[in-house]
């Protein structure tokens, strides 16, 4: 308990603390009661961030976790030649840290070295993965190699405690593979995707190491709040607003965990 | 992915940085230093000793270090490289804020100067005489030490520009050495069209090198006096930078390489970035980084603004400064004064420095250095009337640090986007701004 008082509550007590304090260049430090977080929703750039990293979790998740589910349902059906060879393949990437993987990808996507350069100069094109208006999508073809394995992981664990004899009674009521899918399996796994869903509502609001890794390549684009946690590590350690950070910590653990549990209500409802 | 928790790690990190604002308030404990300090004080200090800890990543002070010791033997000094620029400043204003191991010296880059005075972070030299100096050093560097009056560091180095061009392919593709920055768009033309794949230079938006040639066109954007700030990038000087830059980024002129990088230097090497405009201190740099282009390349003054001027500007440069925080700045002061204006100086010249003394700057042996990168030319006589007509009269703002770190938020996008310059640098502009009003100055 006392651990649990340490670790957990203290720093989330202390960083309302500091939500509340002001500490000026000119001025020194005061209190401000609840001043940082009226700013925080009248910044358009804090606002900018959450909005990008919504549009993330729109178009992201949904392909991640359709792609993850696939790939768990191919496997389980048991037809894949070399199965356990195509499952620790897709996995593989997830044990690649992230901040490998996205150096690894950012040699790739430079245009004035990488894969993409040979690319153009092969095809005659002007691709450009870090340009501002297509960076975002470049990050989370990233985020997607990254994470497709694991969810898939969570999905085929799930796939695997499905007693088979029910495929087997399905079979003999003359079910196709596909009705077995969508009557048998996806129902027996919903539990697993609201999980699998959650985690991810989570990982996009935290966005911060891919597009951190990437900005020295793509400094004009990825701008210094991109994402919540960006702009909150670019105001502690560039600006020494840390004050200011804190409530835009709070705040996004307040929509991160709103928005979790939507999920989590709608995962199990009519179970 | 999910590797960030963001309530956890601002928290704790917050907690190295803050737990300690309380202490910050007492900043006026300079108390060991009532009243002035006498050369002779600091004689005494030097010949007494102790441990005296700097911090810097300027690579000809450890020579100087060393021969310092050896003149001082009771004297420690603990050469710590704490990153370079903004890195090494944020560990700095984490040190301040906890109020524990504070360095007794710092490196710190003019630009970053004002910043630290008026946090009360640096020990004013008026008491140490100081003042004493100013005809030692060339007037940019020293104004730049002097914020509001008062004196806060001692200069290091200096940042004088030149034009540094690669002779071998201004000479293959019949280019004069461009005097004027619209001979300079004629050249960035010329060159790309015979060779598509060669660039006048780079540029992917540096805050550094636009202030330096805004401040090269006698534009005053920042004004200071006191807690009062004015920025303007809408002044002569702004226009006429944005008016040839956004043409070289229009037509495609300049190669989107960031400077620093692998590829930058491969293309100084390799002949496909024909100049690059920067400070006096940066052949050592060419040497040491693109081997490949040495005996190609040449210096020359600054192309002009107006036909037939003389005008340059700063680029870089940082000087050494004595933290409020630290402990025997008698001492600290005593190694300031022989790194940075007595013996020291002609050290760190020798090892490859650009200085800010004048009297290394006038020295025949120091003007008649042949550069072997440059085919023997003699380029520290051009830096060293670049420095004489460095424009006078440019400020930082005191939170330039930030200003900075934020610069490719704004005039980034003119480079990316179909956003002009000079609407970015309005945007850089307002961004300050709020930034300034925010931490309590009056900004205009």
């Amino acid at each position: 308990m006392l651990v649990f008082a340490f670790v957990f509550l203290a720093p989330i007590a202390y960083t309302i603390y500091l939500s509340l304090y002001r500490n000026q260049l000119v001025g020194g430090n005061s209190f401000v009661g609840l001043d940082n977080y009226t700013k925080a929703l009248q910044d358009s750039q804090f606002w900018s961030a959450l909005g990008r990293v919504s549009l993330f979790l729109v178009v992201q998740v949904p392909i991640m976790l359709a792609l993850a589910l696939i790939v768990a349902l191919a496997i389980d059906s048991g037809r894949l030649y070399g199965k356990a060879f195509f499952r620790v393949s897709i996995f593989l990437p997830y044990a690649v840290p992230a901040v490998v993987a996205t150096l690894m990808w950012g040699f790739m996507y430079g245009n004035q070295f990488g894969l993409v350069k040979n690319i153009n100069d092969w095809l005659g094109t002007t691709l450009d993965p870090l340009a501002p208006n297509i960076v975002l999508a470049s990050i989370g073809n990233i985020v997607t190699w990254e994470f497709i394995g694991y969810n898939m992981l969570i999905l085929y664990s799930a796939l695997a405690t499905v007693p088979t004899s029910l495929y087997e009674s399905a079979e003999i009521d003359g079910a196709s593979q596909m009705k077995i899918i969508t009557a048998i399996k996806l129902p027996a796994i919903r539990g697993a995707i609201t999980i699998a869903t959650i985690f991810s509502v989570i990982g996009s609001f935290q966005l911060f190491n891919e597009p951190s890794i990437l900005r020295p390549l793509a400094k004009n684009a990825i701008t210094t709040f991109f994402t919540p946690n960006l702009y909150a590590s670019s105001l502690t350690f560039s600006g020494q607003q840390y004050n200011y950070a804190a409530t835009v910590a709070i705040i996004m653990a307040l929509v991160t965990m709103v928005i979790a549990y939507v999920v989590q209500l709608r995962g199990s409802r009519d179970r | 992915m999910r590797k960030f928790l963001p309530i956890a790690a601002v928290a704790l990190l917050s907690l190295g940085l803050a737990a300690c604002g309380g202490g910050d308030d007492s900043s006026d404990s300079s108390s060991s230093s009532s009243g002035t300090v006498s050369d002779a004080d600091v004689t005494a200090a030097l010949e007494k000793g102790g441990d005296l800890t700097v911090w810097a990543w300027e690579p000809t002070l450890k020579q100087v270090v060393t021969k310092f010791q050896e003149k001082y033997p009771n004297v420690k000094v603990n050469l710590v490289n704490a990153g370079t620029g903004n890195d090494q400043y944020t560990a700095l204003q984490n040190a301040i804020a906890a109020g524990k191991g504070v360095p007794d010296v710092a490196q710190i880059e003019y630009y970053a100067l004002p910043q630290f005075a008026l946090g009360k972070s640096l020990t004013s030299l008026a008491g140490y005489g100081a003042d004493a100096l100013k005809a030692d050093f060339t007037p940019g560097p020293w104004s730049s030490v002097t914020s509001g009056g008062t004196v806060y560091g001692l200069p290091m180095d200096s940042g004088p520009m030149a034009l540094y061009y690669n002779k071998e392919v201004f000479d293959k593709y019949g280019i004069e050495v461009p005097k004027t920055w619209d001979e300079y768009l004629d050249a960035a033309r010329k060159l790309h069209k015979a060779d598509p794949k060669a660039y006048i230079t780079n540029d992917t938006g540096d805050a550094g090198l636009t202030t330096s040639l805004i401040w090269q066109a006698g534009g005053k954007p920042y004004t200071v006096d006191g807690t009062n700030v004015t920025i303007n990038f809408a002044d002569q000087g702004a226009t006429e930078f944005t008016k040839v830059w956004q043409q070289l980024i229009t037509e495609k002129l300049i190669a989107p390489i960031s400077s620093w990088s692998d590829q930058w230097f491969q293309g100084i090497a390799g002949g496909t970035i024909a100049t690059v405009a920067t400070g006096a201190w940066m052949p050592a740099n060419f040497t040491s980084s693109a081997p490949g282009g040495s005996g190609k390349w040449r210096a020359a003054e600054l192309p002009q603004w107006t036909a037939g001027g003389t005008a340059s500007a700063e680029n870089g440069g940082s000087s050494l400064a004595i933290m409020d925080k630290g402990t025997n700045k008698e001492l600290a002061y005593g190694f300031m004064k022989y790194a940075n204006d007595g013996d020291g100086v002609q050290i760190r010249v020798d090892n490859g420095a650009f200085p800010a003394t004048t009297k290394q700057l006038n020295d025949p042996a120091f003007l008649n250095t042949e550069f072997k990168y440059f085919g023997g030319q003699k380029a520290n006589e051009i830096f060293a009337k670049s420095a004489q007509n460095v424009v006078t009269g440019w400020s930082y703002l005191p939170f330039q640090v930030y200003s900075n770190s934020i610069f490719n938020d704004t005039v980034g996008k003119a480079y990316v986007s179909s956003t002009t310059l000079a609407d970015g640098l309005k945007a850089w502009q307002e961004q300050s701004a709020k930034y300034g009003t925010e931490q309590g100055f009056t900004v205009k």
